[in-house]
């Protein structure tokens, strides 16, 4: 039953036409240049050749593995913290916000208001060598005497969780508030306990929140680089520092091209895993 | 009712009281932590903005001073980056919002072939690490002459990372869009071009501003596509990201609490118009 019946032919893809052109050329095409540098060997002086050099991505894996091994582990330990620490809070507004909801959502996304990089230089600052967090953890005998924060990877882990917890947040709380109160107090009713009503009512019902905001707190924290770079050492880089350096310091872009991909494989590759473990159905409830 | 059972479990059991006070206030409680958490690095920025900083690190607080405030653009390089960082947002929220509300009218208003490929390809760019936008971009670019790094390439990348966001933010008003008031409209003799400007347009104009705020957060705050496809240009992120290996000045917190304070403004404002709306409905 369509409103613009008479021209339905070519209606949608005239206005499809300008979006989805320059989608196709500055983001499809980008992609397989991408590709094609990956598989080019030369440098920057002598210019490079096409010449299926499959053997980028091998040395990619085998030099940087400890990078690629760390970004996933990074990220999949703070999209955990960012989990397990907006879940209650995400429950508490979405059940006893009351009207005051969409301010408490207001101070969720509140740090998004701040430059991405002005709110990281900000922890840097109060995870400083002299800060009082680390006089205060130093006094508690929970560091040592010359103890810091800074150039850890607790410092890089607590960057990322606090720079994409909002994508962990909104999501959870979007899940949480379409569920039908009545749904949990009639676990209640019969005789299951709060504990057992939110594990066997609540949680199943909030999953897809629970996989969109991994998802999107999990992609852009595997690819991340500033937090490393500010908040880390050099022991501490993730295969984004690489990737950075590689393209716009050293100028080996087959190299960095190569990492890309294995980068995208590599998310593409958790995304499929858990897709597996939670559903297909959750996954494309999300991509719809 | 509570109240009294608490009542009679403090005569009875100090210990279950407080467990009960416990109970009940510990998700508040929570909370409150997690607020402050959440707030206090934007408490950092915007009372370092008024700090006069010892030595060239921001980083101690040393005492209070307005000069930071009154000449904001006293650090070499700040302004012309503050000018750049509004130039490409406005340009590329403007366009991205609007090859995005096309796209969004298309993929909720028809049924046609190639739908689901369309849809594909406005989630890829969201699912997309930024790193690999930006590397890819930079690529395209290098094997090109067409285009000079710099403000071209910035608002080009620009706009093909906004396209997705802006879709998805109206697309989202039209699937809760009563079709018939539409319907209504060419039933009384309006022809389609009409029916859209007098009854379409309006009814998601809420939306397309919606995106057009979110766009131009978004391009505002970009740093990483924005780094790899720059030249030598500079945008504000990329003036923060040089001003940070020796030091940032205080005026980079400075402009930060300022995008912050605007951007608060504007989504209280709507939330208050939202709360206003909603008490008028009901």
């Amino acid at each position: 039953m369509n409103v613009f019946h008479r021209h339905q032919g070519a209606t949608p893809y005239l206005l499809l036409l300008p979006g989805v052109l320059f989608l196709s050329v500055f983001f499809v095409v980008p992609l397989g240049f991408l590709a094609y540098q990956s598989l080019q060997s030369g440098n920057i002086d002598f210019g490079y050749a096409f010449t299926w050099q499959w053997s980028n991505y091998w040395d990619a894996i085998q030099n940087y593995r400890g990078e690629f091994i760390r970004s996933i582990e990074y990220a999949a330990i703070a999209t955990f913290f960012a989990l397990v620490a907006s879940y209650p809070v995400a429950y508490w507004i979405a059940f006893r916000g009351g009207r005051w909801k969409n301010l408490l959502l207001l101070f969720i996304v509140a740090p998004f208001f701040v430059t991405y990089l002005i709110r990281t230089l900000a922890w840097e600052t109060i995870l400083s060598d002299h800060g009082f967090v680390v006089r205060t953890l130093q006094t508690l005998h929970l560091l040592g005497s010359n103890g810091r924060l800074l150039a850890t990877g607790t410092a890089v882990v607590a960057g990322i969780t606090y720079n994409f917890l909002p994508f962990m947040a909104l999501p959870l709380y979007v899940s949480l508030e379409q569920i039908d109160a009545r749904m949990i107090e009639a676990a209640e009713d019969l005789y299951a306990s709060k504990w057992h009503a939110f594990w066997r009512v609540t949680f199943p019902l909030s999953l897809p929140g629970v996989v969109a905001g991994t998802l999107l707190t999990f992609i852009p924290a595997a690819g991340d680089f500033i937090n490393a770079q500010l908040l880390g050492g050099p022991q501490n880089h993730m295969i984004g520092n690489v990737i950075q350096s590689k393209f716009l310091e050293l100028t080996d872009y087959p190299a960095a091209a190569a990492m890309s991909f294995i980068l995208m494989a590599g998310i593409l590759v958790f995304v499929f895993l858990y897709a597996r473990l939670v559903g297909t159905e959750q996954l494309t409830g999300t991509a719809a | 009712m509570t109240s009294i059972a608490v009542e009679h479990g403090e005569r009875r059991n100090p210990l279950a009281a407080v467990w009960s006070f416990v109970k009940r206030h510990v998700l508040v409680a929570y909370s409150v932590l997690f607020f402050a958490y959440l707030l206090l690095p934007i408490a950092v920025v915007i009372v370092f903005s008024f700090n006069n900083p010892p030595g060239k690190f921001n980083y101690t607080w040393n005492s209070f001073t307005w000069d930071n405030w009154r000449y904001w653009n006293g650090v070499p390089g700040i302004q012309s980056a503050v000018v750049l960082s509004l130039e490409i947002a406005l340009i590329a929220s403007l366009i991205a919002t609007a090859l995005g509300t096309l796209i969004a009218l298309a993929l909720v208003r028809y049924s046609f072939r190639g739908r689901a490929s369309t849809n594909i390809l406005i989630f890829l760019p969201l699912s997309t690490p930024e790193i690999v936008l930006g590397a890819s971009l930079l690529t395209l670019f290098l094997h090109t002459t067409a285009v000079t790094f710099g403000f071209e390439t910035i608002l080009i990348a620009h706009i093909m990372f906004c396209i997705s966001f802006a879709v998805v933010t109206v697309k989202a008003r039209l699937v809760g869009f009563d079709r018939h008031l539409e319907e209504a409209a060419m039933d009384l003799g309006a022809n389609e071009w009409r029916t859209f400007q007098k009854v379409t347009l309006p009814l998601i104009a809420p939306a397309i501003l919606a995106a057009l705020l979110l766009c131009f957060a978004i391009s505002i705050d970009d740093f990483v596509v924005t780094y790899f496809n720059s030249g030598s240009s500079v945008t504000f992120p990329l003036f923060v990201w040089g001003a940070a290996r020796i030091g940032a000045p205080p005026q980079v917190n400075v402009i930060g609490t300022a995008i912050f304070v605007i951007a608060l403004t504007a989504a209280l404002v709507n939330i208050l118009v939202q709360m206003r709306r909603s008490k008028d409905a009901a």
